[in-house]
């Protein structure tokens, strides 16, 4: 389980999977996700398989999840905003037009 | 399309890290018209992530190098440079006319010239299991660290390179030290790299940190597993072990957290993307785009500084976006050779690093059956196939297989794809060559492209 | 004529563009026993062949090409077992989509005409037809016109699976082996950088560098060079299952098996022959977009992974010049398909190799002859 090594800051708060999770600002959602111990986030789309966040630099897209209904979002490069509502990414994203 | 609609800057630099920080912050007191456009909500790139934002105790760990950073942002800040943070290039024309996604929205902006200051991507470093939740690159884990001040608790680094040494050392300092280190490199090359010492010896402040770190992580009782070999992650849904052999004997870590880290390589897709000449550089294993004195590519106009250049480090970065800057603006040359010597003189450190550091045989081979595209989970056996068949290069494998047709774009694979190809037909990855890179430079919502309304830019 | 006369630099024929025009006629000039040398100045599918949006398609094409695109169609269905690899070749409908009266009235127009020349192949689609063929379509879609066996296949691997057997019938392929300058002496004489190739005939399959090899014979063709732009989507779930046209503006669009949507159909990037290169235009490339989503609202939650265009010919009427020189004998032309030629590529290079194997066709070649740019 992952640590955090500050003392307190301000602190979110956002759903993943309908379960609450603490975010510090400044936090994107795939550092809050992992510093609340959650590695998979979506299943790939080609076998289905689980996959977490590698890069968490914007570059791999591995932590794609959906994010207040928008699929295919880089939780690495999206700063946590109070109330977001995260989902698990499965396979090829449903597309919501 | 008014083309007079568009706005222009003299210079447009991409990246926020220590040279495109540095370049714009020469370039604008030079009284040009700088716009800096960055993917990220604040500056410092990867290198110096957090830097504004960083308080006492994270500054602490992560040590003087890094509190480094705080300054080349202040004085970015101060330059006058336009700054658009959450600005993702996702175009660029042969007439230099960027296009780039903000806040949802895509503009267009001209540029008179263009510095990519785009840095570096972990060397690719396929294994099998790597593509399982738990397992990340060690750059991922200290930018948690930096961004977030997250430490992993039971995470095991493997691989082989300075950043790994760093992380691990900064894990100690955070109160979490790594559960162990592997490093997977082969006997024999602290006697490759001896022949450089003598000249890493003008650079002798990097080796006296490296073997500090070095010292640190071993003093803290961190397990240090040298010349492995056979790496895999184990695990059904998430990773659970790391397996390897040391000596014939094979051993098995069991943790939730396994980092991988083969050194970093330049980030080629801009300047692949604008058609530049790269060239293979047998040094550093990689391909970097040929420049000239003045940092500029063969494409007029485009020019490169800091590691997406060839890999210096941080410091080099931004001593190569000043130099960059001033050969556009024409600055004061007494300048221009004092920063010259500056930036030989810190380069001296890499040729025994890349010595030392050379990406082990084994990741260069994968074995068949590992997977080499993440996006579209192809293998090293399937991409050796398709070369047995007769496919001649990457684009060809790509056509066939879609290696590098996934949302990375080939960032992640790319250098494995190309490596495998050129071993497979004994030719020098010059020849072999890379994949044309293709825009959007990251994917853009299609919904976006069909509100494109060329010549607007964010206010 | 047996291999064994020849030396490594010369053969009965010699190609000159290794596209899937040029490598399907060396195959099916091999089938027909001659030795065949390929000369392609980048490599094989570089350009057109290789990066074009896979429609397999006789649907909307010129009345003239309608015969050579039948033929064509008979060996698409039997590829897999023709080259050894399926080709990524799947049969679909393809369907033009009406959007107005006009354009309705326009379809049935030619559904009829095709019908008089007695070719049943395009059918009219009504509004409850064409929504069970496509259940995504925008509601204001009135109908349509599909061929409803036509198809969709992978370009790369088709041209690839073309050269692969071909070579392994015999046919040499020189890549980045460009055709600097042809001269006659007792046949074909085509230096390039690599030295000369022999042959008593020659077929110029050099696509949208087939004007300047024409040129080079003294038969010039006015050949011009687009990029057509093409748009590919992130994975999907699965909900189009025919290639989809519009009738009163540029759109080709398709779902991948993989679940990727590929759009294309028309608009163009800027294409330079002389350097090789295309480039995407955005502010074009967002009309094909637009006109995408308005089609298929589905599609606007969906992410552009990648465009690309490539470099292609273009003649002034839109349709290729295929078969032998109106000035020289043993020169033969398959050029200039206009962005359609993929389709015909199987068709065209056996009707190829039979005009240049036994000097003549039962095809319909007239409306294709070069002789129709001569001054």
């Amino acid at each position: 389980m992952p640590r955090r090594i500050d003392p307190e800051g301000a602190t979110l708060s956002f759903t993943f999977e309908g379960r609450r999770i603490e975010a510090r600002a400044g936090d994107s959602v795939a550092a809050a996700l992992t510093a609340a111990g959650i590695r998979d986030l979506r299943d790939s789309a080609v076998s289905g398989q689980p996959r977490g966040i590698f890069c968490m630099m914007g570059a791999c897209f591995d932590c794609l999840v959906e994010i207040d209904g928008q699929p295919n979002r880089q939780a690495c490069m999206i700063p946590v905003t109070e109330g977001l509502t995260v989902r698990r990414q499965r396979g090829a994203a449903e597309v919501h037009p | 399309m008014t083309q007079q609609t568009i706005p222009f800057a003299d210079l447009v630099v991409i990246g926020a890290g220590p040279a495109g920080m540095a370049a714009a912050t020469e370039a604008a007191k030079a009284g040009l018209s700088v716009t800096l456009l960055d993917e990220a909500p604040a500056p410092g790139g990867q290198i110096y992530r957090g830097i504004e934002t960083a308080g006492p105790r994270r500054l602490q760990i992560l040590g003087p190098d890094y509190a480094e950073g705080r300054s080349l942002a202040d004085s970015f800040r101060a330059s006058g440079a336009t700054y658009l943070a959450g600005a993702l290039v996702w175009n660029i024309g042969t007439d230099r006319v960027i296009d780039y996604s903000h806040q949802g929205v895509s503009h267009q902006l001209r540029a008179g010239a263009i510095i990519a200051a785009t840095g570096a991507l972990e060397r690719p470093m396929p294994i099998p299991g790597w593509t399982l939740p738990g397992v990340t690159t060690v750059g991922a884990l200290q930018i948690l660290l930096k961004g977030s001040g997250v430490v992993a608790e039971d995470a095991v680094l493997v691989g082989s390179g300075p950043l790994l040494w760093l992380l691990a050392a900064q894990m100690v300092d955070a109160g979490c030290p790594p559960r162990a280190v592997v490093e997977n490199l082969p006997r024999g090359r602290t006697r490759a790299a001896l022949p450089h010492l003598l000249r890493a010896l003008r650079a002798r402040s990097y080796l006296a940190k490296g073997l500090a770190l070095m010292r640190k992580v071993k003093a803290a009782g961190v397990p240090i597993h040298r010349h492995a070999s056979g790496l895999a992650v184990e695990g059904a849904d998430a990773a659970r072990a790391l397996v390897f052999a040391v000596g014939g004997r094979t051993q098995r870590i069991e943790t939730t957290s396994i980092a991988l880290h083969q050194g970093v390589v330049p980030n080629q897709q801009v300047t692949r993307l604008m058609l530049a000449d790269h060239r293979w550089d047998a040094g550093q294993h990689c391909f970097r785009p040929v420049l000239d004195a003045h940092g500029q590519t063969s494409v007029p106009g485009l020019y490169v500084a800091g590691d997406g250049a060839g890999i210096g480090g941080a410091r080099a970065a931004a001593l190569q976006g000043r130099l960059v800057a001033l050969s556009i603006t024409g600055g004061d040359p007494a300048r221009i050779v004092r920063l010259r010597a500056a930036l030989a003189r810190d380069a001296a450190i890499r040729p025994f690093l890349e010595a030392l550091y050379a990406p082990a045989p084994e990741v260069l081979a994968p074995a068949d059956d590992t997977i080499i595209c993440r996006c579209e989970e192809v293998t090293a056996g399937t991409i050796r196939a398709t070369v047995d068949l007769g496919a001649p290069g990457p684009n060809q494998v790509k056509s066939m297989l879609r290696t590098g047709m996934g949302p990375c774009q080939g960032r992640v694979c790319g250098l494995a794809v190309a490596g495998i190809i050129a071993a497979r037909k004994g030719e020098d990855p010059q020849v072999t060559d890379y994949y044309r890179i293709r825009p959007p430079l990251k994917p853009i919502p299609l919904a976006e492209l069909a509100g494109f309304a060329p010549g607007i830019a964010a206010e | 004529m047996t291999a064994a006369l020849h030396s490594g630099r010369s053969a009965d024929l010699l190609v000159v563009g290794g596209g899937i025009h040029g490598c399907s006629a060396a195959l099916h000039a091999a089938l027909r026993g001659m030795s065949v040398i390929v000369l392609e100045k980048d490599s094989v599918g570089r350009h057109a062949s290789g990066v074009n949006a896979g429609g397999v398609r006789r649907l909307g094409r010129h009345y003239a090409e309608v015969p050579i695109s039948q033929h064509s169609m008979q060996i698409w269905y039997g590829i897999a077992d023709f080259l050894d690899d399926d080709c990524g070749f799947q049969i679909a409908p393809q369907i033009k989509v009406a959007e107005t009266e006009a354009e309705l009235a326009s379809l049935a127009a030619r559904a009829a005409d095709l019908r008089a020349m007695g070719f049943d192949h395009e059918v009219m689609l009504d509004q409850a037809e064409l929504r069970r063929l496509l259940p995504a379509v925008a509601d204001h879609a009135l109908g349509g016109l599909a061929a409803l066996r036509d198809g969709f296949a992978q370009p790369y691997r088709t041209t690839f699976a073309f050269q692969r057997k071909a070579a392994a019938l015999g046919v040499r392929f020189h890549e980045g082996c460009p055709a600097t300058a042809v001269r006659r002496d007792a046949g074909w004489i085509v230096t390039t950088p690599q030295g000369d190739f022999r042959a008593p005939r020659l077929l110029n399959a050099a696509g949208a560098w087939g004007g300047r090899l024409a040129g080079m014979l003294g038969e010039p063709a006015p050949v011009e060079a687009i990029a057509p732009m093409m748009l590919v989507t992130n994975r999907l779930p699965h909900f189009c299952d025919a290639v989809v046209g519009a009738t009163g503006r540029p759109l080709s669009f398709k779902q991948m098996p993989n679940g990727t949507v590929v759009i294309g159909g028309g608009r163009r990037g800027r294409a330079d022959a002389a350097s090789n290169l295309s480039e995407i235009l955005f502010p074009e490339l967002r009309l094909t977009a637009q006109t995408a989503a308005e089609l298929f609202p589905v599609m606007r939650g969906a992410q552009i992974i990648r465009s690309w265009s490539g470099v292609e010919a273009r003649m002034p009427d839109d349709i290729p010049v295929i078969g032998a020189s109106a000035r020289h004998e043993g020169l033969f032309h398959a050029f200039g398909f206009s962005a359609h030629g993929f389709q015909m590529g199987p068709g065209v290079g056996e009707i190829m190799a039979g005009l240049i194997a036994t000097g003549g066709t039962n095809a319909p070649l007239a409306p294709f002859s070069i002789a129709r740019f001569a001054a």
